[in-house]
């Protein structure tokens, strides 16, 4: 781009040397150098290049600046927000109880979710109909149940089938036997709940990002000799991960505030938490600014994640990785150090 | 199936052992991959009643066709004669509709026992392919290795091979195809040519016994493809079978022993290329010739040939 601007530059100022104006940039450069016989090339090293400017972007950043500025004020000197009430519940032991368990919800639902989703995922690319047909249905079922009803009929399970029984068919002997409602605690129903409702959308994703690689990469695998498990997991998965990762944060993130949803199994999360603190001292707002609060921390440090684990997996697939956050901070600084010369017009 | 892959490993060691000889790695001598003329590894490719159809599309229609050990095989034809599906059924990426192959005795795809073929499970198929390396057209080298871990990975996959000696044995080959100071690199960041050559040096990796090259130079711009044609043309001296579908006729004059020209899936004539392509005998293998030379004809730069042609099939993809 910089040698287009300079060449452009040079049919502008030698008008007699080089021909009709309006003259491609580019083909300007390369007659140049493919006369020698010509007068020689003029020296070109005291041109200066000038950044093109953009009056629109600073006024938009004006504008933003100045929305930020009032917003935050507002936050700040309203006192309706009542910040203090905030700071004395933010790290209170039953917030940061609910907290925790809040992140335990999120961790095993996402792991039911994501490992059953896989699963389903390769069962939906399977040759046989009969298995593929079983992955569809599950995704078909557990897509259009609302998430709110699967959770109220795992909970109620002791109401449809009042005991488990595993028994011996022939002797009629129990191996196992109690009750459905001993078994079903608020966390196994949430978690059954939130995982199989998760599985079903992790596997249309997942399927999604294994059908975005290239054929020829299996067919390469396959004739190499590679075994099946080789090359669905060190050959296609790999590569799958570019397409499944953004919506999957997405999925886990919206899993870390769907498990609010469990409140109705009276299960102490970070939600139920806040409503029974709030229920009590009747500060509703201030609660449900720290149960948000906490949330956009853990979304915040998820996206974090999210962003070094994409770049982890772009390897191979762009030619040069971007720098990250720190890199072309310290890029900046670096350039901003010695005292700038010729950079400022 | 986990149970079982894991089951199979000692086997499978012991397979590597033979090929991966502990003592070997230390005293290799740079011409080990492969080019070794004291070891013939040739394997015979017998080709018998060959019948291949896509649904009603019939692409191969009744090939023989003998290749001797270490002989080059050079398949010309038209775009859709069904060459490149001919070199896929080799390595039973294809499977047949009716035919056998065979590779040294060994029926691709099947287990003889007396008079009866038993189709093998895709595993054992995939143990048969190891022995049968492959060159695309379109590379397809594993986007998200290095250059290295691309040839190391068959060995240590396929053969259980030792990470450690499968990335010694793939710098060799980097080497031996002239890229030993690309091996950290990613296929993205090299030249066509380049990718084709560690495309090469993978297939080489299995030190297999009949290389099949499907148009390995179609997809390059025309100054790449002497590097890649150079590196085959060092390989046909090393003793391995290889069949080659190829575009470049002065290059199969060059390097093939024998020329197969095909036609609406069938072989036309075939012959040494003094005789098939400088005396054809048919009236097609001549029009061929002809529009070849004229510029015509396969165009090798656009891998995605035109797709009105009457007999068009999938396997240009």
């Amino acid at each position: 781009m910089t040698s287009s601007v300079v060449s452009a530059e040079t049919t502008r100022r030698t008008p007699g040397a080089i021909a009709p104006a309006g003259h491609a940039p580019a083909t300007g450069a390369q007659e140049m150098s493919c006369r020698p016989e010509q007068a020689p090339p003029e020296d070109l090293s005291h041109l200066r290049v000038v950044p093109a400017r953009h009056p629109g972007r600073a006024v938009l950043a004006v504008v933003v600046g100045l929305v930020v500025a009032a917003v935050l004020y507002s936050f700040v000197t309203n006192p309706r927000w009542e910040w203090g009430v905030v700071a004395e519940w933010f790290f209170a032991e039953s917030i940061i109880r609910g907290l925790l368990e809040t992140l335990k919800l999120t961790l095993l639902a996402g792991a039911v979710g994501f490992g059953l989703g896989l699963l389903l995922a390769l069962m939906r690319l399977s040759p046989s109909t009969l298995i593929s047909g079983v992955s569809w249905t599950f995704s078909w079922i557990f897509r259009s149940t609302p998430l709110l009803v699967q959770l109220l009929l795992w909970y109620n399970l002791g109401y449809l089938y009042e005991q488990v029984r595993l028994g011996n068919p022939f002797t009629g002997q129990a191996v196992f036997e109690a009750r459905t409602s001993d078994l079903m605690t608020p966390l196994l129903a949430a978690v059954l709940g939130l995982g199989l409702h998760q599985a079903a959308y992790a596997a249309e994703m997942i399927r999604g990002g294994i059908l975005s690689v290239d054929q020829g990469q299996l067919e390469a695998a396959s004739a190499l000799g590679i075994p099946a498990r080789d090359r669905s997991l060190r050959i296609v998965m790999p590569q799958a991960m570019r397409a499944i990762l953004p919506p999957a944060f997405n999925e886990i993130i919206g899993l870390v505030k769907g498990t609010s949803i469990v409140y109705v199994l009276a299960h102490a999360e970070l939600f139920f938490t806040i409503q029974l603190i709030y229920g009590r001292t009747q500060e509703v707002l201030p609660m449900l600014l720290v149960a948000t609060l906490w949330y956009v921390v853990i979304t915040s440090a998820l996206s974090v994640a999210q962003y070094y684990i994409e770049r982890h997996y772009s390897k191979g697939a762009v030619r040069t990785l971007p720098p990250t956050p720190l890199q072309s901070l310290r890029a900046r600084l670096a350039r901003l150090r010695p005292a700038p010369t010729g950079a400022a017009a | 199936m986990n149970l079982l892959t894991l089951l199979r490993r000692p086997d499978r060691d012991a397979r590597a052992q033979n090929r991966y000889p502990a003592g070997r790695s230390a005293d290799a001598a740079p011409d080990r991959a492969g080019t070794d003329p004291a070891s013939p590894r040739g394997g015979q490719v017998e080709i018998r009643g060959v019948h291949k159809s896509f649904g009603d599309l019939e692409v191969l229609r009744g090939i023989d066709l003998s290749i001797s050990p270490g002989s080059v095989t050079a398949i010309l034809g038209p775009s859709g004669s069904g060459k490149s599906t001919l070199l896929r059924t080799i390595n039973h990426l294809e499977p047949l509709t009716r035919g056998l192959i065979s590779v040294d005795g060994e029926v691709i795809g099947y287990r003889r026992d007396g008079d009866l073929l038993h189709e093998l499970h895709e595993r054992q198929v995939l143990r048969q392919r190891a022995a049968i390396g492959m060159v695309f057209q379109s590379f397809n080298l594993f986007a998200h290795m290095t250059a290295l871990a691309n040839v190391a990975e068959a060995p240590r996959r396929a053969l259980g091979v030792p990470r450690r000696e499968a990335e010694a044995r793939a710098r060799e080959l980097l080497d031996l195809v002239g890229l030993a100071e690309k091996a950290e690199v990613y296929p993205r960041q090299l030249s066509g040519g380049q990718q084709q050559r560690v495309a090469i040096a993978r297939a080489l990796a299995l030190d297999p016994k009949v290389l099949l090259f499907d148009e390995p130079t179609s997809a390059l711009d025309p100054e790449l493809v002497e590097e890649v044609l150079a590196v085959i043309r060092s390989l046909a001296r090393a003793g391995t079978t290889l069949v080659i579908v190829t575009h470049e006729v002065p290059f199969a004059r060059d390097i093939a022993d024998t020329v197969v020209f095909m036609d609406h899936g069938r072989i036309v004539e075939q012959g040494p290329p003094a005789e098939v392509l400088d005396h054809p005998r048919h009236e097609r293998t001549r029009a061929f010739l002809h529009r070849v030379r004229t510029g015509l004809e396969a165009s090798p730069s656009v891998p995605d040939a035109p797709t009105d042609l009457p007999h068009h099939l999938p396997e240009d993809h």
